[in-house]
């Protein structure tokens, strides 16, 4: 019951999704979308069971008083005031006919204030990190990484008004020459051959993947047998 | 009072101060957003209580937001409106009249198997769940990656070595394209491991470096632009929308 019907489920709907792309008659015709369906609502229960399992470790830290215990109480208060701002739709315009996000409700207010700010901080942060990155990423050691700063180097130019500015002067006769085309050329071309092995790549892997999951040779995802 | 803690207090006060005026001058929402910035923005400074504080608070609400989200734009519509209409009609009208779709207490029970992993006893049970999930996933991936990113990227990589259109031969197009074939080839070449790289096909995987190269310089050189552009608008927010110092 703890492995053998969980690989079943697998095999069953894996194979049912592969068989529905080469039968688009009844039943198989609409079970990719039908089982797509399926997986957004169980991956919202997925959200739910975040949810809990992030109040449940929080508490445990706060009743335990574990190190930076206080900020727990930031975590829970911060989770519980946006979940009934938007399960109860509090302040919303048009009262729970609503739309969750719209503008005036008090979920929108916490999107707009802390959501929003804490997101776009958090990955602007990055870009700091990116600059020491950078440095070390710059100092051309070897060919690689020469040809590395080259490309990233050329993209960032071509793709600023300074890159424009820099290379205006150049005659038509040798546009090509001019940053941001080749910039551009740098994308369409050899960058575009590159991510297209790799994408070839990827999908070889994915395939294989997906078959040793179907097939039930990669179980790794059922966890040990006392979990 | 040592003179860390001294520090500590000064700098509360300073916070306080900032955010009780900048209530009055720009109203509670600018403001919070200002700070809870300034507070993440800290942690270049070096960890400390500000920094925790915002990221405490982030992961809670992004925890709840996707729980709201979820629950309203996918939930209710799609699971509660299709089960039992008449349950939704007062919060979507035009569900109401619809037909039950019994199916759907397949999606409920094994949404409801999968918070069984909250209970130590039953935890086992949400691997059925999960098994959905993955052969869900498994069996959408395999097609999807074979048609779009594997056949349709070689189909598109069939082009002609030598171009030309009705002004005859095309220089620039037929070099384009042969270095989009023979970087698709060396690149391969690379990711190749089952054959030694030696010779003409070593010559071929070190091709292969050289455009994979040009490929993660490219993705580096946009990835620095992105956060460049993240933080420049944060920086107008903290600027423009809540200082109003620049126009």
């Amino acid at each position: 019951m703890k492995r053998t019907v969980p690989l079943l489920i697998t095999l069953v709907v894996g194979a049912a999704l592969i068989i529905a792309d080469f039968v688009p008659h009844r039943p198989f015709g609409t079970l990719g979308d039908d089982f797509s369906l399926y997986f957004d609502i169980i991956a919202v229960f997925a959200f739910i069971l975040g949810g809990g399992n992030l109040v449940r470790v929080h508490i445990m830290k706060l009743s335990k008083k574990r190190k930076d215990w206080p900020f727990s109480i930031v975590t829970l208060a911060g989770f519980f005031i946006m979940l009934a701002a938007g399960l109860l739709k509090i302040g919303n315009p048009d009262d729970i006919k609503g739309d969750v996000a719209a503008l005036g409700s008090l979920f929108s207010d916490l999107y707009i204030s802390i959501f929003t700010p804490l997101q776009a901080s958090m990955f602007a942060l990055l870009a700091f990190f990116v600059g020491s990155a950078s440095y070390r990423a710059f100092r051309a050691k070897n060919k690689e990484a020469t040809i590395l700063l080259v490309s990233a180097f050329l993209i960032l130019l071509g793709r600023t008004p300074l890159g424009l500015w820099l290379t205006e002067g150049i005659p038509d006769s040798i546009s090509f020459l001019e940053l941001p085309n080749l910039a551009n050329w740098i994308l369409d071309v050899p960058n575009l051959a590159g991510q297209r092995a790799i994408m070839i790549g990827i999908a070889l892997g994915v395939i294989s993947m997906s078959l040793r999951v179907i097939l039930g040779v990669e179980r790794t995802y059922l966890g040990q047998d006392n979990d | 009072m040592t003179t860390k803690r001294l520090t500590g207090h000064i700098v509360l006060g300073v916070v306080l101060l900032v955010c009780t005026l900048s209530i009055v001058v720009k109203g509670l929402l600018v403001t919070v957003g200002a700070l809870l910035t300034l507070f993440i923005f800290s942690f270049l400074y070096k960890d400390n209580p500000y920094y925790k504080f915002a990221e405490h608070l982030f992961v809670g609400v992004s925890a709840a937001y996707w729980m709201c989200m979820g629950f309203w734009g996918t939930m209710v519509p799609n699971l509660f409106g299709k089960l039992y209409p008449p349950m939704v009609g007062s919060v979507i009208p035009a569900l109401k009249d619809n037909p039950p779709e019994p199916f759907m207490v397949i999606p409920l029970f094994l949404g409801v198997l999968l918070l069984l992993r909250l209970s130590s006893k039953a935890g086992w049970i949400s691997r059925w769940a999960l098994a959905f999930i993955v052969g869900t996933t498994a069996g959408l991936n395999l097609v999807r990656y074979l048609r779009s990113d594997f056949i349709a990227q070689i189909s598109s990589t069939m082009i002609p070595l030598y171009a030309s259109g009705a002004a005859g031969f095309n220089l620039g197009e037929t070099i384009s394209n042969s270095v989009i074939f023979l970087g698709v080839m060396s690149g391969l070449i690379y990711f190749f491991f089952s054959k030694e790289h030696k010779g003409v096909f070593g010559t071929g995987a070190r091709t292969g470096i050289i455009v994979l190269m040009v490929t993660f310089g490219a993705s580096f050189g946009y990835t620095v632009m992105a956060r460049i552009s993240l933080l420049v608008g944060r920086m107008q927010f903290l600027f423009d929308d809540w200082l109003g110092l620049i126009r």
